[in-house]
């Protein structure tokens, strides 16, 4: 990747290439058109599936909605309702909430996993092994691996039970289910692995002799933890981040199924609207919603420069 | 060579496709008649796309019809929120909408379906008096709410606005309805239960549920406010805003003291929580206290003193659909009318429009039972084969006169419903 950037840098700056004597090839014309070109099929298929769908999310967001229809208009209303809704305010606060809550837990475990496989396990083919056992619960959808807590947790599910028979409790707890504890449980058990790959992948790119060195030069092992391979770590960390606060500041039915629908986050919000066909402040929220993740990965992008660590 | 010949296949074989389709259309829109031939050949091509709530959206039904009227029915069940959403914005999407009576006032405005001549309709002198004149008997007084004769009718087959009287032009043709009440579970709870209000008694704290679909859950929770004597509604199914803000700070403080488990949104998660002990107290709907049952847990669905809340569905035509397509709908809707449907349905514990025909094809115990409330002969089984009861039981709020002539309100959806709708989404983020 690096030799590569350097390839690109050379080329901007450098000299004019040389002059071949085929009639018709892309290196005869200017570099900056040459550039342009490669890049049109991606942005062509970005500027359709990402930038107009968004720019028509915020083209409606702004219009006016009946029982039955949407009307085009430029209206604040929306945005209005919205903003001075105290539901707005405490259904955003709960959405973070969920959000830093999952990733505290995800980035522990899924440091811990990935320290577990890139460093303890020694041989690769073991490392294959217990990677892919990390993966076998995505064989079945979200939804599956979500659900199948519910008998387990519930009023007379096999924990209850089990706690019962134990002789710890009396009482069936009733908080393990249909509570922030069961959402919160869920979306670590969901996204975790968005937490384990990419940190696992940046720890098997530390060099083993920068270990040796520091072992050699007489750190301890939380040192070595703190000076060498958190700071290596950092690119995989921020891209775990991203994917698990966006994916539980997105997801809305986790949060539907896990509270019982007792509790509302922002993607709630949104599915409730649109069932309702209330489109315009379907994606009045959307608007707002996205603005904060964009705000979110921002903050996370000041702590590490993703593009120079890659 | 061969592919000339490939060509000329294709072409005399279109040509005869087209053919067909005129003489369907010339059908379809009366010009011939008397062709019964032809009819049956083509018909059988004919494919409707029929999407609905999972009610009464069955595969039995669509394997009778293929059996029974030669085309094919192709059924998407969905649920009410998604009914309306694809009524609303689809109408491409499909030609027969079999939706409920209070969603209809808000699709039908969008102009997506068509109004129906009743004169095609040969049961429609036998279909009950609550879709025509909106009365069980004639001494019966009208519930509240959106009752379906209030937007059963149009004044033509382009009119927009609802009339109030039967113009011999429907929006939909009423295939099934029920009064709903609450669903308890006898065995956990140990006492009768009489009313509305011990939804949000304390003594079933973190065991009671409602449905989160806002304009169906607000009734629920209007009729226990009512029954509390907390507040006295002019009309249940239009409140003012006041009455809405009252409802919902009412329930909003029972939720904070956690009065409920769980709200649940789909028949499959109302059955779950019922059956697994989750909650003993919920609003439910008819076959879930079925699903319950079938699987060997008691479960009833109690009839309250207040009456029920009570709902509607019907079949409405896609505004696309025309000649031979809109004959076999026509077909469809009285062969739907025509008992077997009503009867299978009837076996589930609803009710069907045409109560009559649907008498032919349920024996006299299920008739005895399921209509006029009679202590069964003999087991009761679902259609699906499960026993619902044995001999000897009656079922729950007795006949059918005494079960809809005990409607307090039907579905609605009111004037306030933006509001209403901001204000449950307020109590679900409480």
């Amino acid at each position: 990747m690096t030799d590569q950037t350097h390839l690109f840098i050379h080329k901007d700056t450098g000299a004019a290439p040389a002059k071949s004597r085929t009639p018709f090839s892309l290196s005869r014309l200017p570099d900056a058109v040459t550039g342009w070109l490669l890049s049109l099929p991606l942005a062509l298929v970005l500027f359709f599936f990402l930038v107009l769908p968004i720019v028509m999310i915020v083209v409606v967001s702004f219009w006016g909605a009946t029982e039955f229809s949407i009307y085009p208009a430029f209206q604040f209303d929306n945005y209005e309702f919205l903003l001075t809704s105290p539901v707005t305010y405490q259904v955003f606060f709960n959405t973070i909430k969920y959000a830093l809550i999952t990733w505290a837990f995800t980035l522990v475990i899924g440091f811990t996993v990935a320290y577990f496989l890139a460093f303890h396990v020694r041989t690769l083919t073991w490392q294959i092994v217990l990677f892919l056992l990390c993966t076998i619960p995505f064989w079945t959808s979200n939804i599956i691996r979500m659900i199948s807590w519910i008998p387990f947790l519930g009023r007379n599910g096999i924990a209850n039970s089990t706690l019962i028979s134990m002789g710890v409790i009396d009482e069936p707890l009733d908080w393990l289910l249909f509570s922030d504890f069961s959402v919160i449980l869920a979306f670590v058990h969901l996204y975790t692995l968005f937490m384990v790959v990419p940190i696992f992948n940046t720890m098997m790119r530390i060099d083993k002799s920068l270990i040796e060195a520091a072992y050699d030069n007489g750190a301890s092992g939380l040192q070595t933890l703190t000076n060498v391979i958190i700071p290596l770590t950092k690119p995989g960390i921020m891209i775990g981040s991203i994917f698990v606060v966006t994916l539980v500041m997105g997801d809305f039915i986790t949060v539907r199924f896990m509270s019982g629908s007792q509790s509302a986050n922002v993607g709630r919000l949104i599915s409730n609207d649109i069932a309702l066909l209330q489109y315009p402040s379907a994606a009045a929220t959307a608007v707002i919603l996205l603005v904060t993740v964009l705000l979110v990965i921002s903050i996370l992008l000041r702590f590490v420069d993703i593009r120079k660590e890659l | 060579m061969t592919k000339k010949l490939d060509t000329k296949g294709v072409s005399r074989r279109s040509i005869l496709k087209g053919g067909a389709a005129v003489t369907g259309a010339a059908l379809g829109s009366g010009a011939i008649t008397g062709f019964p031939t032809i009819w049956a050949q083509n018909i059988k091509d004919v494919t409707l796309r029929q999407f609905g709530t999972g009610v009464s959206n069955l595969n039995e039904v669509a394997q009778k019809v293929k059996e029974d009227l030669g085309f094919t029915l192709e059924m998407t069940a969905l649920d009410s929120d998604a009914v309306t959403q694809r009524a609303a914005t689809q109408p491409d999407s499909f030609d027969i909408a079999d939706i409920e009576y209070w969603i209809c006032k808000k699709v039908w405005p969008t102009g997506n379906l068509q109004a129906m001549d009743t004169s095609k309709i040969k049961n429609y002198d036998k279909i009950v008096g609550i879709f025509k004149s909106g009365k069980l008997t004639p001494e019966s007084v009208i519930a509240q709410g959106t009752a379906p004769h209030t937007v059963g009718f149009v004044d033509g087959p382009d009119g927009k606005s609802f009339a109030g009287e039967e113009t011999g032009w429907m929006t939909l043709i009423p295939t099934i309805y029920n009064a709903d009440t609450l669903g308890i579970r006898p065995d956990l709870i140990g006492r009768p239960i009489e009313s509305w209000t011990e939804l949000l008694n304390p003594e079933f704290k973190g065991k009671a549920s409602i449905l989160d679909i806002s304009s169906i859950g607000i009734m629920d929770a209007a009729m226990v406010c009512e029954a509390m004597g907390e507040i006295q509604y002019g009309d249940k199914g239009n409140m003012t805003r006041e009455e809405i803000d009252k409802t919902m700070a009412i329930f909003t403080e029972a939720k904070k003291n956690g009065q409920f488990r769980a709200f649940w949104k789909t028949f499959d998660e109302s059955v779950n929580l019922m059956a697994s002990g989750e909650v003993v107290i919920q609003s439910m709907w008819s076959p879930a206290i079925t699903a319950v049952k079938s699987r060997g847990i008691p479960c009833v669905y109690q009839p309250l003193k207040e009456g029920y809340r009570s709902w509607g569905g019907g079949i409405g035509l896609s505004k696309s659909l025309s000649g031979l397509e809109l004959e076999a709908a026509y077909e469809y809707i009285n062969w739907y009318l025509d008992g077997w449907v009503g009867g299978f349905l009837m076996r589930q514990g609803y009710y069907s429009a045409v109560p009559e025909t649907s008498k032919n094809h349920m024996d006299e115990n299920e008739w005895g039972y399921w209509f006029e409330g009679k202590e069964a002969t003999g087991d009761i089984t679902s259609p699906f084969g499960d026993v619902l009861a044995k001999a000897g039981e009656t079922r729950d709020g007795g006949s059918f006169y005494d079960r809809m002539g005990a409607v307090a309100c039907w579905n609605a959806v009111m004037d306030e419903n933006q509001y209403m709708v901001r204000k449950w989404n307020e109590f679900i983020a409480a």
